[in-house]
């Protein structure tokens, strides 16, 4: 049967490349959202956003309620974490993560009651024109609320990027791109409102003036749906700040870079935020979620996750609960087919697949997707790449991957750079296209870590370079001092000893003594014409002495002495700018 | 439940090399059809011999490269490789010739560099430039074309001619062979001659009917998707404007684009040479500068060199050329096109 579409936005910009794929989406897409049941066991991993891991605010054995902090952002980018459900903090200790390395990280693990009684909420704001911008992204962080496109980067920053009122357009992303997955695209379907007023909410916390959003045309019903509650919206409020902008289904037309250029024209260079650009792109998601946060009070505790492939028997989405365990997901979508051999975490072009199934779901899982090695081809052996270009025609990223993986593997890592590894967006187009398949996605990843981990070692040698450069520089400008200073004092004694010869020859013992001061090394000829008379012999006996220290004193400056380094130190303290500035 | 861990994407496979390979085999079919309609058996013969050498010959290589067989014999370039190489041969050649011209050209311009995607020079021009300086003699066994000429040999007799070199009856070698155009050409103007008046077509029509068969193959490449625009319309270009200016200069010395274009190799370089994607420019804006180039250079060996076709030349100069193309020709990344918003990245 074919797909239905609907139409296309005429007069859209597009962007390069891309890839038609077969989506998958039935039948997951069109059963509706079903609630997971409550389990016995929640795992929340502390780390489940982009930035600093949270700090928990609670201790084992504590009684906790849904909705409840149970640890703190521990930084400007970091997002709070909130119970599930309510039960007692278990444990607080590493549990395995959905990771592609299968890492595992300090985690709080809850053992539900299941009595789900709730937590007080955070105080509603219906009438959340009255709160700032600083209070209302207060609010997301407080909820917990980060990007649930995947990126899982705290919601709050992401406003913060932008200056106030510096941003013209919202973009919001509903081109759900990757195969297989329809968690957006359900929602979109069933909960419409809470989008267009989140929406809204967004709109007025960055001071943007139109909202776009972007739907692929796979998606009519999404589309229908949001465009009632928008049709009734301009009726009713005279809302007419939204258009809806429908999207040719080219993967990855909900990169949001992408999906920028694609509505809007304007590309976002790696380099900079879509902030810089009057812009500010949400997944609908997101929005809606925020949208709780700030109206109802209610922090972000559960997702819709799409559980889908040939691998599990009734592949449908569910609202599930963050620290829900992935095996219990997959039992509630029927289990595990005959003969799957792969769970992964996200979609097939961009999700990774994991270790295990008793991970836990976390803010970043969209979906689930369990296949069987009939739902894909067998991946043949890679060959020699043939420079067929079909990876840069497809690159989405205008790059040519058929130079990269020249460069990437043969470990010329710097000619990565010329040609653009870091712009790379790491879709998987590339390989998908490659006839000579070749894993070239994975390539640019190990070049990009491979880059990352040498520019670290680079920084280390070049603290350790400047530090020896600082010390050894310290050591001679010591040396010059002193020299200067011995010059000084030899001139000093030398100026002394004539002017003492002359007085001894012509007014006998007057100022012999003097002489001998100055070479004593206080180095101050006036002193010598206040100095006392003394014999000739007393004065040869304080040249010797003086001689002695001389000699001492060039020793020492030859082999600096511990004490020497460390009175120098506060010296050098003004140092790290002049090498600093001439390297 | 654990789970093997694997890499994404995890998509439907693409088509694989040895199906860009087929398509391109298909496409050499209508234009050795007409070749051999035209030019007789001995072509058969010579793809036959240099496919079978070149594909013998890569297999010894892998086997002393101590590499896996099947994927180097089952992607189907050595086949083109040697059949490329066959159909720049004399229709009356020797059998060696193809032979040591694929062994050559499979041996040491692929397999020596590497193998498949390695090698810097397209092979089958290789081979055939090897062929061209070290056996000049009989690179020039172009037997006439249809009546009278290679193709009135009975399959026996051509098979007789091209193993033993034995012809039929009376028949004289110098009655059956014909320079081609462009050697006519060079003997017109080596001799001081005139070419306006000159007839150096003599009966040239066929070189029109082989161009046409050639051109409904890369039509079939283009459409399959096997190679790209960009290098046969540059290269085309670069003929046609080359042997134009030197035409407009000198119309008795230097011949019209016209004639460029059928009377060699032109076509049949721009559409299965020259559109190699190992040997070829990568990039967009970089192809068209090496199909430019090639051009170029064809009608510039042609016009001022020694051998009767600069195509072969023309291409592996430029083979030459292009990492430094590449290079160069990089289109913009993604954010860096100018057009980006507000503000231009500087870097």
């Amino acid at each position: 049967m074919p797909e239905a579409r609907a139409t296309i936005t005429p007069g859209l910009h597009g962007f390069h490349g891309g890839l038609d794929l077969d989506y998958h989406k039935a039948p997951a897409c069109d059963r509706p959202i079903g609630e997971m049941p409550l389990v016995d066991e929640y795992v929340l991993p502390l780390h489940m956003h982009i930035g600093a891991p949270a700090i928990p605010v609670v201790a084992v054995g504590d009684h906790v309620r849904r909705g409840q902090l149970l640890a703190r952002p521990d930084d400007f980018i970091s997002a709070a974490i909130h119970a599930p459900t309510s039960g007692v903090i278990q444990a607080i200790e590493p549990r395995g993560l959905p990771h592609p390395g299968g890492l595992s990280a300090q985690s709080i693990v809850l053992a539900a009651d299941g009595e789900d009684r709730e937590a007080e909420p955070l105080d509603p704001w219906p009438d959340y024109v009255d709160k700032s911008p600083v209070e209302i992204r207060s609010r997301l962080r407080e909820a917990g609320i980060v990007g649930l496109g995947g990126a899982v980067f705290p919601t709050a920053v992401k406003l913060a990027t932008a200056n106030p009122g510096g941003v013209e357009t919202l973009v919001l992303n509903g081109a759900e791109c990757e195969p297989y997955i329809s968690c957006d695209d359900r929602l979109m379907q069933e909960a419409p409102e809470p989008i267009i007023r989140g929406a809204q909410m967004m709109l007025h916390a960055v001071g943007a003036s139109r909202c776009l959003i972007g739907i692929e045309d796979n998606k009519p019903r999404a589309i229908a749906a949001l465009q009632a509650v928008i049709d009734r919206l301009a009726a009713e409020e005279n809302e007419r700040r939204f258009a809806i902008k429908v999207v040719p289904s080219i993967y990855p037309a909900g990169g949001e870079k992408q999906l920028i250029r694609t509505l809007t024209g304007i590309e976002v260079p790696r380099n900079r935020h879509v902030t810089d650009y009057q812009l500010l792109c949400l997944n609908v998601g997101t929005v809606a979620n925020s949208w709780h946060a700030v109206v109802e009070g209610r922090a972000l505790t559960e997702r819709v996750v799409t559980v889908t492939g040939g691998g599990v028997a009734e592949p449908r989405n569910f609202r599930v609960r963050i620290g829900t365990p992935m095996a219990k997901v997959i039992e509630a979508a029927g289990g595990y087919t005959e003969g799957v051999d792969r769970l992964l975490m996200g979609g097939p072009m961009m999700g990774f697949a994991l270790h295990e199934d008793e991970v836990p779901v976390v803010k970043a899982t969209n979906c689930l997707l369990a296949m069987r090695p009939v739902d894909r081809d067998p991946t043949p052996p890679p060959q020699p790449c043939i420079r067929c270009s079909r990876c840069s025609e497809a690159c989405p990223a205008d790059l040519l991957p058929q130079q990269l993986y020249w460069y990437a593997r043969a470990q010329q890592f710097e000619r990565s750079h010329d040609y653009h590894l870091f712009d790379c967006i790491e879709c998987g187009v590339c390989s998908a296209v490659c006839p000579s398949h070749i894993p070239l996605v994975q390539y640019f990843r190990h070049a990009k870590t491979e880059i990352w981990s040498a520019e670290r070692e680079k920084a280390k040698a070049e603290h350790a370079r400047r530090r020896f450069e600082f010390h050894n520089e310290r050591i001679e400008r010591q040396k010059a001092e002193r020299e200067a200073a011995l010059a000084k004092k030899r001139a000093a004694i030398k100026a002394a000893q004539e002017k003492a010869a002359k007085q001894g020859d012509q007014a006998g013992d007057k100022s012999g003594d003097s002489t001998a001061k100055a070479k004593a090394g206080n180095g101050s000829p006036a002193a010598s014409s206040a100095g006392e008379g003394k014999s000739a012999a007393a004065l040869s006996i304080e040249a010797a002495r003086a001689r002695a220290k001389e000699r001492k004193a060039r020793a020492q400056q030859a082999q600096p002495t511990p004490d020497d380094t460390t009175g120098a130190e506060p010296r050098t303290s003004d140092a790290p700018e002049r090498p600093g500035g001439s390297s | 439940m654990k789970f093997p861990v694997q890499t994404s994407p995890h998509v439907e496979a693409p088509s694989s090399v040895a199906d860009v390979m087929t398509v391109v085999l298909w496409a050499l079919v209508p234009g050795t059809v007409a070749a051999v309609w035209l030019l007789g058996w001995g072509v058969l013969f010579n793809v036959a011999l240099a496919v079978g050498a070149a594909w013998l010959a890569e297999a010894l290589m892998l086997w002393l490269r101590a590499r896996p067989f099947k994927p180097a014999l089952t992607d189907r370039s050595v086949l083109i490789t040697g059949w490329i190489l066959a159909l720049c041969l004399p229709n009356l050649a020797p059998w060696w010739l193809p032979v040591v011209g694929a062994v050559f050209a499979v041996v040491v311009a692929k397999q020596l560099y590497g193998g498949i995607g390695y090698n810097l020079f397209n092979p089958a021009m290789v081979g055939y430039v090897v062929l061209l300086v070290s056996f000049p003699e009989a690179m020039t066994r172009w037997g006439a074309p249809v009546e009278g000429g290679a193709a009135s040999l009975a399959l026996a007799e051509a098979a007789q001619w091209t193993f033993l070199g034995v012809l039929p009856g009376a028949t004289a070698f110098d009655a059956l062979s014909q320079a081609t155009p462009l050697d006519q050409w060079r003997m017109v103007v080596t001799q001081g001659g005139d070419i306006t008046g000159a007839s150096i077509w003599q009966g040239g029509a066929w070189s029109v009917w082989l161009n046409l068969a050639f051109l409904a193959g890369g039509a079939w490449m283009l459409y399959r998707g096997a190679i790209r625009w960009h290098i046969p319309v540059a290269m085309i270009a670069g003929v046609l404007l080359t042997a134009g200016l030197l035409w407009g200069i000198d119309p008795e010395r230097f011949a019209d684009p016209l004639f460029h274009l059928v009377g060699g190799g032109v076509i049949f370089g721009a559409l299965f040479v020259a559109t190699d994607p190992v040997t070829a420019s990568t990039t967009p804006r970089g192809r068209l500068v090496f199909g430019f180039g090639i051009g170029v250079l064809a009608v510039l060996i042609r016009s001022f060199g020694n051998y009767p076709d600069g195509v072969a030349f023309a291409i592996l100069l430029m083979n030459l050329a292009v990492p430094l193309i590449d290079y160069y020709t990089q289109p913009p990344v993604f954010g860096r096109k100018g057009r980006s918003g507000t503000r231009t990245e500087g870097r």
